[in-house]
């Protein structure tokens, strides 16, 4: 009876089970898609982002330049053949570029119309003449061919940025540049190359001397401040708070607080470093010392919390064994329990250092938005950084800093690229498995 | 081993940070302020530090009012030399400053800006008048019956306002609250459009507060879109949408004249012509103001003074006017300079 009574009943199950299962494989397969379709949105807003990114960043790699054929009179650069630098740096570079460009051109004469070809030169073109020859004083006497920068807008012109089909008054290069240009490019005289100067030089206003060297210089500053800070009392404070505080009320109480001001906004710590560092410590300001005091604020909870995580993950029995042979507890620390963890805190680290690197918001507050031209060279000098560069370059009405814009971001992002690539080739190395 | 790491580690960080309690001199020029004169401003310093064997001045960006506060803030190497502002010091400011002990500031005027009202060459040009901006863009407008109260503004159309504009939606990109280039453009264009008005003007007197309100309030009804600061961003937005309309500096529209087109305001063309000379009306003059106890004390000002105000750069044909800023007229040019040079203080006469 009972016998007859459970195999009626578990019939009836296998056929609940039986008539739910087309549907519960059917749920099954549509959760499955929901995931796929979630991720495949992420990659495309990622592909989206790049590839607009890459597309408007790309050719600000390259530069369009123009050859001069400079004679170097030994007359004007150095009458006296002393070839003393301080001598060949004062001749005047700018009116022998400017009559190497009108001999070119010689039916060019009236005033403005000679300014307008001189136009097609970079502002930059005469000191970088300048600093070839006083690299070389051996030119002096010698025609030679230097390459120097065209205008940023012959350069738009080149790269088709600027349509030649509007009429001539809507356009910034006239009709009579696109004339020049088109010579120019006719004899040989233009061509498109690497864009170096993106590379070495500082920031600038116009387009075609700016560079991202003085913002990476910046951010590299910053960042080793930071990690110099951040990265000892992190460990410290993580050691301490894991391995040997007392559990009670104060030291709970610390850990709530970590725990909060890992939540805090970025700016918040921008306007505690002005009151604190720029006006109690009279700090300099915009000064990368300053920039990486803040972020050391704001990255010490990430560091702290993935270095406690580290620490805990290390198994109790490393302590236990290390004590049980008659180590102190600061050597059971020092010798076995924090290089088991250092690679879990070096990956936090890092993290917290790639948030520290795309941080703008604090600095502004401590004056690191702003126009420098000279590369830092210590952490006082004012310097900016390469999310601060971009935000200011999106903000130029020139067009050509469109370009550079994007290809600043391709540079932060290759930066970050490297730091994460850091992090998990470190954490490769150096990982132990339990 | 750690413990020697880490003691490294801390040991140079303290070595790192040590200069910075040792700086009592700087020798560099120590700029703020302004954004909309930062683009001006950054291309005289970077010639400056390119001719001169002085260092290239560091130029914030912090707005005008920030740019103030600083400037206001003391004398000495801390605090900035030299401070851009979109706006004429005001009354408080100086008052501010005098008692932090900045007594003497000499005030430069480098030219005018116009803010234009820009649409997409796509479209057809467009004439507008103050009170067309003021109706459009207002919150509360004079009742259209006639009667003399406000009304919430009922207008979704430029034909709405004037028979003579196209029937094409209201939509106006322009800066947010916090742009100088905002305030300029409530205080101009609405304001100016707002005393078209005989009852409202008549406000001014009686209930300044409520004049303002009335006169400098920007409808949120999603007419007037905040497009952000960034001005690029608002030319970009008018090429995808060619019937909207853009506000922005004068420069920006001098930049990318092959794909924007300013309208004409009370029938003036926004060029470089009718900014300078004042018929343009939606124009305001730019200055930055110098701390004179600085000049001596921090190497280069007066030298960056004179770069500033050399034909060159501030002149009809100068570099300046190249990236879009409006010179002084010729005559005043030369007078300008004397003045600046000679560090004459500034002295506010009250209006």
């Amino acid at each position: 009876m009972t016998d007859q009574n459970t195999s009626v009943g578990s019939t009836l199950t296998v056929q609940r089970v039986r008539s739910g299962l087309a549907r519960r494989y059917r749920l099954e397969r549509w959760f499955r898609r929901f995931g796929m379709m979630a991720v495949a949105l992420g990659l495309s807003f990622v592909l989206v982002l790049f590839a607009s990114i890459g597309s408007n960043g790309i050719s600000a790699f390259h530069q369009g330049y123009v050859r001069l054929d400079i004679t170097l009179d030994e007359k004007t650069l150095d009458p006296a053949g002393s070839r003393d630098p301080e001598v060949i740096g004062k001749a005047s570079y700018r009116t022998l570029v400017r009559d190497t460009l009108f001999d070119q051109f010689p039916e060019v004469t009236s005033r403005s119309d000679k300014r307008e070809l001189t136009g097609l030169l970079s502002n930059g073109a005469d000191f970088m003449v300048r600093d070839q020859v006083m690299e070389n004083p051996g030119l002096v006497g010698t025609t030679h061919s230097f390459w120097v920068p065209v205008d940023d807008e012959i350069d738009m012109l080149m790269k088709g940025y600027i349509d030649r089909n509007v009429p001539e008054a809507d356009r910034r290069v006239s009709d009579r540049m696109i004339g020049w240009v088109d010579q120019l490019e006719k004899g040989g005289y233009l061509e498109s190359r690497f864009n170096t100067l993106f590379f070495t030089n500082g920031d600038s206003r116009d387009a075609e001397l700016a560079g991202v060297r003085g913002a990476l210089a910046g951010s590299m500053l910053t960042l080793v401040v930071t990690l110099l800070l951040s990265f000892p009392i992190g460990v410290a404070t993580a050691v301490y708070l894991e391995e040997m505080a007392p559990k009670n009320r104060i030291t709970d109480f610390i850990e709530v607080n970590i725990n909060n001001l890992a939540a805090v906004p970025s700016i918040v710590f921008g306007l505690l470093g002005l009151a604190v560092f720029i006006n109690f410590f009279g700090m300099p300001r915009s000064a990368p010392l300053v920039g990486g005091l803040v972020l050391t604020l704001m990255t010490l909870p990430t560091i702290i919390i993935a270095s406690r995580a580290a620490l805990k993950a290390v198994p109790p029995s490393i302590r236990q064994a290390a004590l049980a042979v008659g180590a102190s507890p600061l050597q059971t620390i020092t010798h076995h329990v924090l290089p088991l963890a250092l690679p879990g805190m070096l990956t936090g680290t890092i993290i917290g250092m790639a948030q520290a690197l795309g941080e703008t918001a604090p600095l502004l507050m401590i004056g690191m938005i702003a126009f420098i031209v000279d590369v830092p060279q210590t952490v006082t000098d004012p310097s900016t950084v390469l999310p601060v560069q971009i935000f200011l370059w999106a903000d130029a009405p020139e067009r050509a800093f469109v370009e550079k814009t994007s290809a600043a971001i391709m540079v932060l992002l290759g930066f970050l690229a490297l730091m994460n690539i850091v992090a998990v080739l470190l954490r490769k190395r150096f990982e132990t498995r339990w | 081993m750690i413990v020697r790491v880490i003691a490294t580690t801390l040991l140079a960080g303290a070595m790192l940070a040590q200069p910075a309690s040792a700086q009592s001199t700087r020798d560099y020029i120590s700029v703020v302020g302004s954004s909309t004169v930062y683009p001006f401003a950054t291309v005289v310093a970077e010639n400056f530090g390119k001719t001169t064997n002085f260092k290239t001045p560091k130029i914030e960006s912090t707005g005008s009012g920030g740019g103030l506060k600083l400037f206001c803030s003391g004398v000495g190497v801390q605090t900035p030399d030299i401070t851009n502002s979109s706006r004429r010091i005001k009354a408080s400011e100086v008052a501010d400053c005098a008692s932090n002990g900045v007594n003497e500031i000499v005030e430069v005027v480098i030219g005018y800006d116009g803010i234009v009202v820009a649409n997409s060459k796509d479209a057809g040009a467009m004439s507008l008048t103050l009170k067309d901006l003021f109706l459009a863009l207002a919150k509360n407008v004079p009742n259209p019956s006639g009667a003399k109260n406000l009304v919430p503004n009922p207008y979704s159309t430029w034909k709405d306002i004037n028979p003579a504009l196209p029937a094409t939606r209201i939509e106006v990109l322009g800066p947010p609250p916090t742009s100088g280039t905002r305030d300029a453009f409530v205080e101009l264009a609405m304001e100016g459009g707002c005393d078209a008005f005989g009852f409202i003007a008549a406000m001014k007197s009686a209930d300044n507060n409520g004049y303002k309100t009335a006169c400098h309030t920007v409808r949120e009804d999603g007419a007037f879109v905040e497009a952000g600061e960034n001005d690029n961003l608002i030319v970009q937005k008018l090429e995808a949408n060619p019937k909207a309309l853009g506000i922005f500096g004068f420069s920006f529209l001098d930049q990318n004249s092959d794909r924007i087109r300013g309208s004409a305001i009370d029938g003036v063309e926004p060029n470089f012509d009718s900014i300078s000379d004042g018929s343009y009306p939606v124009s305001r003059p730019l200055y930055f103001y110098v701390k004179k106890a600085h000049v001596g004390a921090v190497p280069g000002i007066k030298e960056y003074l004179d770069e500033f105000t050399r034909e060159d750069t501030w002149g009809e044909f100068g570099y300046l006017a190249d990236r879009g800023l409006i010179p002084l007229p010729d005559g005043e040019r030369e007078a300008a300079r004397e003045r600046i040079l000679s560090l004459a203080p500034l002295e506010l006469t009250k209006e």
